[in-house]
C-alpha cells in the first residue's frame, strides 16, 4: 500500500500534466505547440532512424569524452594544486579567472585555434567543465582533517597510498560538487558547439529543425537534450550515493 | 634564546614562516597572473602557438584598454548585464513564491519532487530553437534562457531551506498563535534566506553563461554578439579581448555575489559554504 | 644513564630504576624545546623536558589543561619538529613517525577513516606495509578480539559509539605492533562509565603485549589508577613538575583499587602538584637548565 502510494506521487503530477497538455491542444492548431501524440510518432520518426548514428551517436561520445576527460583532468591538476601551498597561492587568481569566463565564448576561440573539428568540440567541453571540478577537487584537498592527516603520518601511510586512501576519498563530496556541475556544463557546451559550427550532432540536427520550420521535429529534438539531462543526471545520482554513502551516513549521524 | 641547534626535518622546511605571512597569500596570487601572462606573451612570441591565431598577452591587453574608453564595449555592457538582472530578478521571484508554496507542504512537495527532478536537468541550451521561433533575435529570447536556466538553481536551494526549517520552532510558532504568514515571516524565512542566497550567488553565475550564450549563438544584441561578428569577421585581437572582459565581468559578479551573501548572512552563525548544489 | 631526578620530592618512595636504567629506553625525550613561530611573535611552548621510559613501563603524563600535552606528544610522535633537543625511540633520534611507534588520538571520531569499515581501517595500516593477507588477518582478528570488537568489522566507525570508536583506534594500533604507544587524552570524550571500561582494556592490553605506553591525560585519577609512574607537567612553557612512581599492586580494578589509602594518598599528591603547576610555580632545577 504504501508502495503504491509512492508510486502515485512519482507519476502523479507528469501525467495530470501531461493530460492537462493533451486536453488543452486537442483542438489546437498552433503552429508552435505540438499534441502529444503527435510528439511522440515524430520522436519515434525522427531519432530511431540513421540519425541515431549520424547524430545522436556521435555527440554522445563527444559529451562523453570531453566529460571523462575533464574530470580525470580536473582531479589530478586538483590535487597537485591542493596539496602543494605555493602553487595553490600562485594560481588561485588565474583559476578563478578562467572558471568565470563563461565557457561557451571559448567555441568561437577555439574554433579559430584548432578549426572546425571533433578535437575542437571535445576541447571545448575540457575547457569549460575542467573547472568545477579542478576548484572543488582544491578545496576538497586543502580541506583534508588534519587528525586525520596525522594518523596517516603516524602510519606511515604516505605517497601514493596516501592520495588513494585519504586524500581522494577525503575530498570525494566536494569532488562530487564539481562533478555535477561539470556534467550540466559539458552538456551545454556539446550542444553550443554542435549549433555553432557543425554538420551533424543534435545541435546542429535541432537548428536545423528550427531554420526550416520542422517545429513537431524541433520539439523531438528538445526532448531528446532534455532525456540525455535526465540520464545523466540519474547516473551522476546512482554514482553518487555509492560512492558518498559513507558521507551522507556521518552527516545524518552528525544531526 | 637560544634556537640555533634546531632540529631540521624537511617538516620544519616546508612551514618556513614567510609563506604563512598574511601578505603571501595575495602576492602570491598578483605573482601568479604576471607569470600567466608572460608565458601567453612568450608562448605567441616565440611562435610557439601561431600569434595569428592567438594573439600576445600585450596586443590583447592594449585592445581591451581601448574597449575600455569606448562607448560601443560599454553599450554590450550593458546590454548584456540589463537581460542578466532582469533574468536573474525574475528567476529570483517566481522561484522563491514557487519554494515557499511548495515548500509549506508536504503534499506538495512529495508530489512535485519527480517532475522537478526531470525538469531541472533539461539543458537550458535546448530551448535556444524555441527561443528563436518564438522571439527571434530580441532580448526575450536571452530572457527565456537565463530565467530557465536560473530558476531551477534558486528553486531547488529554497526547497532545501525550507526542508531545513526546525520542526521544534514551527510548533512553538503554532503553539503561540502564529498566523500563516507570521510563520512564514519569522520562522520559515530566516533559515531559508541564507539558502536563498548560496541559490541567487549560484544563478548569477548561470545566468551570466546563459546571457552571453543566447548572444552568441541567437545574436540577441551584447557582448556575446559582439564575439560571433569579431570571429566570423575575421578580428581576432577584439575577439580575444572581449573573451577577456566576460571573464572579468564574471569574476565580478563572484566576488560581488560572495560579498552579498557575507552582507546579508553577518548575524548567521554559520556561514553557508557548504552546501551541496 | 638514567637518572630519575628525585629532587623536591615530599613523597619520596623508591630509588628503584636501577634494573631500567641498564637497558636502552623505549623512549627518551631529552631537552626538548618547542617554539612556535607565529606572525604575532614566538610563542614558547615547551620550555625543558627530560625524561625516559623503560620498556615495558606504562607512565601517564598528567598536567594542567593548555600544558603543551598535545605539542609534546607530536613532537615524540615525529609529527612536529621541536625547535631543540631529541626525542628517541629505541635508541633512534625520530625525525619522522618511527615504524615502532603507534598513536591513539583524542579525537576518536576524526582519527578513524569515516569511508572504510571498522576492519579496513584496522587493516590499512598493514596492507599499507605490505604484510601478506594471512598475516594480516590473523593480525586484525586478534585485535578486534582484544578490544572486544569482533563482531562488527562491517560497521563503519561513525556507526559505533565514541567509546566503540575508541576501541577500534585502539586495535588499529595494536595491530600495527608498536614498541611504544603514545594515547593522547583518549577517553576526554567518552561518558563515565565507558572510559572506566576502556582504561581497564587499556591496562590488559599492556599487560598482554608487554608494549610501552605513554598515556596522557588530564585527569588525575586516570593517571594515578593507570600508571606505574606519573610525570607531573608544569603550566606553559612546560617543565617536568614531578616525577611520580606509582606503588599501587600491579592488579587493579576500578572498585578495590580505587578505594585503597595509597590510592587516595596518591592522588591527593598529584592534586596538589597540578595545582602549584596551575600557580606557575616551576621546579628551580629545571629552570635553570634554561637560559633566562
Amino acid at each position: 500500500m504504501r508502495f503504491l502510494k509512492q508510486i502515485a506521487y512519482f507519476v502523479g503530477l507528469p501525467i495530470a500534466l501531461i493530460l492537462l497538455w493533451w486536453v488543452l491542444t486537442i483542438d489546437s492548431t498552433n503552429f508552435f505547440v505540438p499534441k502529444p501524440g503527435q510528439l511522440a510518432e515524430t520522436f519515434v520518426e525522427v531519432w530511431f532512424s540513421e540519425r541515431f548514428f549520424v547524430d545522436v551517436l556521435p555527440s554522445i561520445s563527444r559529451l562523453l569524452t570531453g566529460l571523462v576527460l575533464s574530470i580525470v583532468l580536473g582531479i589530478l591538476f586538483g590535487i597537485i594544486i591542493g596539496s602543494v601551498r605555493i602553487l595553490r597561492q600562485l594560481s588561485e587568481p588565474v583559476l578563478e579567472f578562467f572558471r568565470a569566463i563563461p565557457p561557451p565564448v571559448l567555441v568561437p576561440l577555439l574554433m579559430l585555434i584548432i578549426g572546425i573539428n571533433d578535437q575542437m568540440k571535445v576541447m571545448v567541453i575540457i575547457f569549460g567543465a575542467i573547472w568545477p571540478v579542478l576548484l572543488n577537487t582544491v578545496e576538497g584537498v586543502r580541506a583534508v582533517d588534519e587528525v586525520l592527516s596525522d594518523t596517516c603520518r603516524v602510519y606511515r601511510i604516505s605517497g601514493f597510498a596516501r592520495f588513494r586512501y585519504f586524500v581522494l576519498r577525503s575530498a570525494s563530496p566536494q569532488i562530487m560538487t564539481g562533478v555535477r556541475q561539470s556534467i550540466s556544463i559539458a552538456l551545454i557546451l556539446m550542444v553550443i558547439s554542435e549549433m555553432f559550427a557543425s554538420s551533424s550532432g543534435l545541435g546542429f540536427a535541432i537548428v536545423q529543425f528550427q531554420r526550416t520550420f520542422a517545429v513537431p521535429q524541433m520539439w523531438s529534438g528538445i526532448l531528446l537534450l532534455g532525456l540525455m539531462g535526465v540520464s545523466l543526471s540519474l547516473i551522476f545520482q546512482f554514482t553518487e550515493k555509492r560512492v558518498l554513502r559513507w558521507y551522507y551516513g556521518l552527516r545524518e549521524v552528525d544531526r | 634564546m637560544h634556537v640555533t641547534e634546531a632540529v631540521t626535518t624537511q617538516r620544519a622546511r616546508r612551514a618556513s614562516p614567510w609563506s604563512q605571512h598574511p601578505l603571501a597569500g595575495p602576492l602570491l596570487g598578483v605573482a601568479g597572473i604576471v607569470l600567466f601572462l608572460l608565458i601567453w606573451e612568450a608562448a605567441t612570441r616565440t611562435g610557439l602557438v601561431n600569434p595569428k591565431f592567438f594573439p600576445p598577452a600585450t596586443v590583447v591587453l592594449a585592445q581591451l584598454g581601448q574597449d575600455l574608453v569606448s562607448a560601443d564595449f560599454w553599450a554590450s555592457v550593458g546590454l548584456t548585464m540589463r537581460s542578466w538582472l532582469i533574468g536573474l530578478l525574475s528567476a529570483g521571484i517566481a522561484a522563491t513564491a514557487l519554494g515557499f508554496i511548495i515548500g509549506s507542504s508536504t503534499f506538495l512537495r512529495r508530489i512535485t519532487h519527480s517532475t522537478i527532478e526531470f525538469l531541472r536537468p533539461i539543458p537550458s541550451v535546448a530551448l535556444i530553437p524555441l527561443a528563436v521561433l518564438l522571439f527571434g533575435i530580441k532580448m526575450e529570447s536571452s530572457l527565456m534562457l537565463i530565467i530557465y536556466a536560473s530558476f531551477w538553481q534558486i528553486l531547488i536551494q529554497v526547497l532545501y531551506g525550507t526542508a531545513d526549517v526546525d520542526s521544534v520552532a514551527m510548533d512553538t510558532a503554532k503553539s503561540y498563535g502564529l498566523g500563516w504568514w507570521a510563520r512564514i515571516r519569522y520562522v520559515v524565512w530566516p533559515t531559508t534566506l541564507p539558502y536563498l542566497i548560496t541559490g541567487l550567488r549560484l544563478a548569477a553565475a548561470v545566468a551570466l553563461i546563459l546571457a552571453i550564450t543566447a548572444e552568441l549563438v541567437i545574436g540577441a544584441p551584447g557582448l556575446g554578439k559582439e564575439i560571433a561578428l569579431n570571429q566570423s569577421g575575421g578580428s581576432v585581437v577584439p575577439m580575444y579581448s572581449l573573451v577577456v572582459a566576460t571573464g572579468l565581468i564574471g569574476v565580478a559578479i563572484n566576488i560581488g555575489m560572495r560579498l552579498l551573501e557575507k552582507r546579508v548572512l553577518r548575524w548567521h552563525s554559520s556561514q553557508r559554504g557548504d552546501v551541496i548544489v | 644513564m638514567v637518572l630519575r631526578l628525585e629532587r623536591g620530592r615530599p613523597l619520596t618512595i623508591t630509588q628503584e630504576g636501577t634494573a631500567a636504567s641498564h637497558q636502552v629506553p623505549a623512549l627518551s625525550v631529552k631537552d626538548l624545546k618547542k617554539v612556535y613561530q607565529t606572525p604575532g611573535g614566538d610563542v614558547e611552548a615547551v620550555r625543558n623536558l627530560t625524561f625516559d621510559l623503560a620498556p615495558g613501563e606504562f607512565v601517564c603524563l598528567v598536567g594542567p589543561s593548555g600544558a603543551g600535552k598535545t605539542t609534546l606528544l607530536k613532537c615524540i610522535a615525529g609529527l612536529l619538529a621541536p625547535t631543540s633537543g631529541t626525542v628517541s625511540v629505541e635508541g633512534k633520534v625520530v625525525t619522522e613517525p618511527p615504524k615502532s611507534l603507534a598513536v591513539v588520538f583524542q579525537e576518536y571520531g576524526r582519527s578513524l577513516f569515516p569511508w572504510m569499515s571498522v576492519r579496513d581501517n584496522v587493516e590499512l595500516p598493514l596492507k599499507n606495509q605490505g604484510v601478506d593477507k594471512a598475516k594480516r588477518d590473523q593480525l586484525v582478528d586478534e585485535a578486534l578480539e582484544a578490544v572486544g570488537l569482533a563482531h562488527v568489522p562491517k560497521s563503519y566507525p561513525w556507526q559505533l559509539s565514541g567509546g566503540m570508536q575508541q576501541r577500534v583506534a585502539i586495535a588499529r594500533a595494536i595491530a600495527y605492533q608498536p614498541q611504544v604507544l603514545l594515547m593522547d587524552e583518549p577517553f576526554a570524550a567518552v561518558d563515565a562509565q565507558t572510559r572506566a571500561d576502556l582504561e581497564d582494556l587499556v591496562r590488559r592490553v599492556w599487560k598482554q603485549l608487554g608494549i610501552t605506553v605513554l598515556f596522557v591525560t588530564h585527569d588525575i585519577d586516570e593517571s594515578v589508577y593507570l600508571g606505574e609512574r606519573v610525570i607531573v607537567l608544569s603550566n606553559s612553557p612546560t617543565v617536568v613538575q614531578e616525577d611520580l612512581k606509582i606503588d599501587l599492586p600491579a592488579e587493579r580494578d576500578q572498585l578495590n583499587t580505587r578505594s585503597l589509602p595509597r590510592f587516595t594518598e596518591l592522588r591527593g599528591h598529584v592534586y596538589e602538584q597540578i595545582q602549584r603547576a596551575k600557580a606557575a610555580s616551576r621546579p628551580a632545577a629545571s629552570v635553570t637548565a634554561d637560559n633566562k
